[in-house]
């Protein structure tokens, strides 16, 4: 485990946190979506989309930015994934479309709000199962001749991905609902819970599904986390998560607002650095590693300045938007 | 559907198709959130309610059209890769950093503040709005400057170097990549083309209104501020237009030569082709109604000026002459129609009679989709007049897509098409539904609630759980009278 703090590795950082803030934040507006068919016509309904109406946009932006982000650190990475998975991309775009115009459309036409509810799940549903299945294909590893793909256009549909795909849907259903147990009240935060503790179950059993098949899939993998001493780096990961696990579940039979929700993070957090472990320093195993992928210091610290500027900022004025909608949705508005 | 076309064809088609599309959202977008910034200031300023009513009136079409325009710009963003997958990899040193300067810079801002924008009104007071406001306006300029230098650094490459694995590597200056010899035209330019979509949009929605009832109080402040944006922003656009051309034939030559017809080279006054018929087989202009040596006068600056042809160029370095041809007239075409408009309402202007004059209101109402006709057609000009490079000069288009299979490219290419028509049709739809609603006092906000914004007057909504969110109906006075409510104010 060779671990320079060298530029590029700053850069895998910093698009790994562009993924995960994604993944977490729009991980909750797709799991609503997602969850959305359960909800009541009406007022449920109108306050779920309600609660992420505001921030949804900001949220999908760390996506632009962690595409953005490895076309301009890690070219070579970008241009190999992304015909790898092609379907997949596709498929993601195409139900963001959906979900994305779901948030205007259902207000504006009254008359179709079922129709446009459903895209809005549907479009939801895709874009969740299409990312899981990514982060599934890059883990089974991609096929590189040269400088590109050289696989076949279905490499990617393997029941290993389909099980990551799934497993992302879930995760991201628990998102949805443990943010709507804080930002909902009454008849309707009773129902968040109930979905937010199925949600957390097959979470948790999803995850570790996926872990072990980690371990089979790669003997690599399987050494970087049962060798010494790997294994004390590790280790913490997996026994964190469990704990993390018990205090969210323990946290939704009582009746707690907003600590799902962080704990839901944190066993998201607690992903991320596990598929840190499994990958490093590959980004598109087998064969490339982020320093093969990387594009010339230049490039790096021209963006890193940019980063280092406006991230602060970023971060200050997304967390004042999210400030001015605080509180819970309820039949009067925003408290 | 696309059989016999090649994965490389398909792909161009794909992108093509995607990126004009969006194109169409931003054209109106960044124009629309100046406008929206105007009208709000000036309400802050004056207090008049009028402003405030307009302000209201036209972000709820902003709401959609800017959701169509992030919603295909993310599209647009991974298309790089997935379709263009050596070109990602060749330049993405050199465009990858301006693109995520534009996510950092400008992306994140509108998306930040755009949430304020459109609900917020009542959470955080007037002059923060505002702020908000201008932040989103501030954003879509912002996003323009980025993502035009990298296309302009397409057009006209400079400032780098190439690297011993093939890749352009960024050289001694970023600003001389930033600030390649093309960009300061086609942002002025494109910026104008903005404006002047939108401006025509307001002005045909204004003269709808004013053809109905022409003593509508916010109809005739619509369609006044749209005029004086044609008749001011009209002559510049054309102005500007020349120089960028000027600046093309500096560093595209081949491009101005497809753009004026130009087959064979004039050694003494080359004409000004209007109209005709382009034969790239024939190498000529059948049918052509031309001006003798006006083509050297305007891009020389001297009636007998020699100016070379296509036949100076290698059959495999000229763009298609047909499309670039008539894009060219389409797009100047309509530049000189809304500079006519902008000087008829001048003179309504000066005779007093701006919102009497039918013919003026129906010439605009005619002309209000005009703008995004000459912007896409101004695109393809620009666009397919660089082929068949994609980095000019330096890169071939078809040296730079991704190893993909015709049948995925092409089945991604349907489901495009399907869904972009399907969905933006109806976005479309909505949009002009909205824009069929008079404009009037009490006009509200993008709001959410049961009963839903569209309503006709008189239609009761039923009983509601949600009163505080409960969008207020057109012809009721309420507390949207008496300033900005959203959202209820609990
Ligand atoms: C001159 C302006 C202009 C041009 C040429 C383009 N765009 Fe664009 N784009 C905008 C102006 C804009 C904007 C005004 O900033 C938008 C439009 C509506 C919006 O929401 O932001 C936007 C949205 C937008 C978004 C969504 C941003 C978000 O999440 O908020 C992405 C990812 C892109 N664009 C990417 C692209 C790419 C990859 C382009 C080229 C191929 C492109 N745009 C051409
Ligand atoms: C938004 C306005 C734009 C429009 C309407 C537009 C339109 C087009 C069209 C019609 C083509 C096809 C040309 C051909 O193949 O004959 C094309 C090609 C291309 N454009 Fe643009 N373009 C726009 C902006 C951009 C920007 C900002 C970039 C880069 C950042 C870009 C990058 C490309 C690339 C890579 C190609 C090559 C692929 C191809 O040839 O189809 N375009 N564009
Ligand atoms: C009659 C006046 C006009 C002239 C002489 C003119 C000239 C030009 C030229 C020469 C180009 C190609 C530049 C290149 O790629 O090298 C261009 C592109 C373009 N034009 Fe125009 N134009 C005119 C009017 C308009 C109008 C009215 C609009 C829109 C409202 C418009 C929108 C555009 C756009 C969006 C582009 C592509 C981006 C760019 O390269 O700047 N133009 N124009």
């Amino acid at each position: 485990m060779a671990f320079a703090i060298d530029l590029t590795t700053i850069w895998a950082f910093i698009i790994a946190f562009a993924v995960f803030a994604y993944v977490v934040m729009d991980g909750f507006d797709l799991g609503i979506g997602i969850l959305f068919p359960t909800f009541k016509v009406g007022s449920e309904r109108d306050r779920a989309m309600n609660s992420i109406a505001p921030v949804w946009d900001g949220n999908e932006t760390w996506l632009v930015l962690g595409g953005g982000g490895l076309f301009a650190a890690f070219p070579l990475a970008y241009a190999v994934i992304l015909p790898a998975t092609y379907p997949l991309i596709i498929a993601m775009l195409l139900g963001l479309v959906f979900r994305g115009v779901a948030f205007e459309f259902r207000w504006r036409d009254p008359g179709h709000r079922r129709f446009w509810d459903a895209a809005f799940t549907g479009g939801s549903f895709v874009a969740a199962m299409a990312q899981g299945m990514t982060l599934g294909a890059l883990l089974q590893g991609i096929e590189v001749s040269g400088r590109s793909y050289a696989g076949s256009w279905w490499d990617w549909l393997t029941p290993y991905t389909l099980l990551t795909g799934i497993g992302t849907v879930a995760g991201y259903a628990l998102l949805g609902a443990t943010w709507l147990v804080w930002k909902l009240d009454g008849e309707s935060q009773d129902h968040a819970r109930s979905l937010a503790k199925k949600a957390a179950l097959a979470t948790f059993v999803l995850m570790g599904a996926v872990s072990l098949y980690n371990l089979v899939l790669n003997s690599e993998y399987a050494a970087r986390w049962l060798t010494e001493p790997e294994i004390y780096f590790a280790a913490p990961v997996p026994i964190l998560t469990a704990i993390v696990a018990v205090t969210l579940l323990r946290s939704l039979s009582v009746s707690r607002h907003s600590k799902p929700f962080w704990l839901a993070i944190a066993l998201f957090f607690l992903g991320m650095a596990g598929l840190g472990v499994t990958m490093w320093p590959y980004v598109v195993p087998p064969g490339i590693t982020i320093w093969d992928a990387a594009s010339p210091e230049s490039s790096q610290i021209f963006m890193l300045v940019g980063v280092a500027i406006t991230m602060p900022l970023i971060i200050g004025y997304t967390a004042w938007a999210y400030w001015v909608f605080r509180g819970k949705v309820d039949d009067t508005g925003y408290h | 559907m696309f059989d016999g076309l090649d994965a490389l064809l398909l792909a161009r088609i794909q992108f093509a198709f995607t990126v004009s599309f969006h194109f169409i959202f931003p054209a109106f977008s960044i124009g629309l959130a100046s406008y929206l910034m105007v009208l709000e200031g000036l309400w802050l300023k004056t207090g008049k309610q009028l402003y405030l009513d307009l302000f209201k009136y036209w972000l709820k079409i902003f709401a959609i059209a800017f959701a169509m325009g992030v919603v295909s710009g993310i599209v647009m963003s991974y298309q790089f890769g997935t379709n263009w997958s050596v070109f990602s990899d060749i330049a993405g040193p050199v465009i990858g950093p301006l693109m995520a300067y534009e996510v950092l810079t400008a992306f994140f801002l509108e998306a930040g503040f755009l949430g304020v924008m459109l609900f917020g009104m009542n959470k955080v007071g007037k002059k923060l709005h505002f702020a908000a406001t201008c932040m989103v306006a501030l954003g879509t300029f912002i996003s323009a400057f980025w993502i035009l230098s990298v296309n302009s650094w397409m057009q006209t490459p400079v400032g780098h170097v190439m690297g011993e694995n093939g890749q352009f590597l960024p050289g001694e200056s970023w600003l001389a990549i930033i600030f390649n010899p093309s960009f300061p035209y086609r942002l002025v330019h494109t910026l104008m083309a903005t404006y002047l979509t939108t401006a025509f949009v307001v002005g045909a929605v204004g003269a709808w209104h004013l053809l109905r009832d022409r003593t509508n109080p916010h109809a005739r402040k619509m369609f006044s501020m749209a005029m004086w944006m044609a008749a001011i922003v009209a002559p510049l656009q054309i102005f500007a237009g020349d120089m960028h051309g000027l600046n093309t034939l500096e560093h595209q030559p081949q491009k101005v030569m497809a753009m004026e017809g130009h087959f064979q080279s004039h050694p003494d006054g080359a004409p000004l082709i209007l109209f005709g018929i382009p034969d790239s087989e024939a190498k000529t202009v059948r049918y052509a109604i031309e001006i003798p040596k006006a083509s050297s006068l305007i891009l020389k600056h001297d009636l007998n000026a020699p100016l070379a042809g296509l036949d100076t160029i290698p059959d495999d370095e000229e763009p298609p002459v047909g499309v670039v041809f008539w894009s060219f007239r389409i797009m100047v075409g309509i530049g000189f129609a809304m500079l006519g408009i902008g000087m008829w309402s001048l003179l309504g202007r000066l005779r007093k009679r701006l919102y009497d004059w039918s013919w003026l209101h129906r010439a605009a109402l005619i002309m209000g989709p005009s703008g995004f006709v000459a912007v896409i057609a101004g695109w393809i000009t620009t666009e397919v007049g660089r082929q068949p490079y994609v980095i000019y000069g330096l890169l071939r288009t078809a040296d730079a897509a991704s190893p993909l299979d015709a049948p995925a490219v092409g089945a991604s290419l349907l489901a495009f098409i399907l869904v972009y028509f399907a969905v933006f049709g109806v976005g479309t739809w909505y949009i002009l539904r909205l824009m069929s609603h008079k404009p009037h006092t009490g006009e509200t906000g993008v709001k959410r609630g049961d009963s839903g914004p569209i309503r006709t007057a008189g239609i009761t909504p039923g009983p509601t759980q949600n009163p505080g969110q409960q969008e207020t109906l057109p012809t009721e006075s309420g507390p949207m009278d008496s300033g900005p409510t959203d959202r209820g104010d609990a």
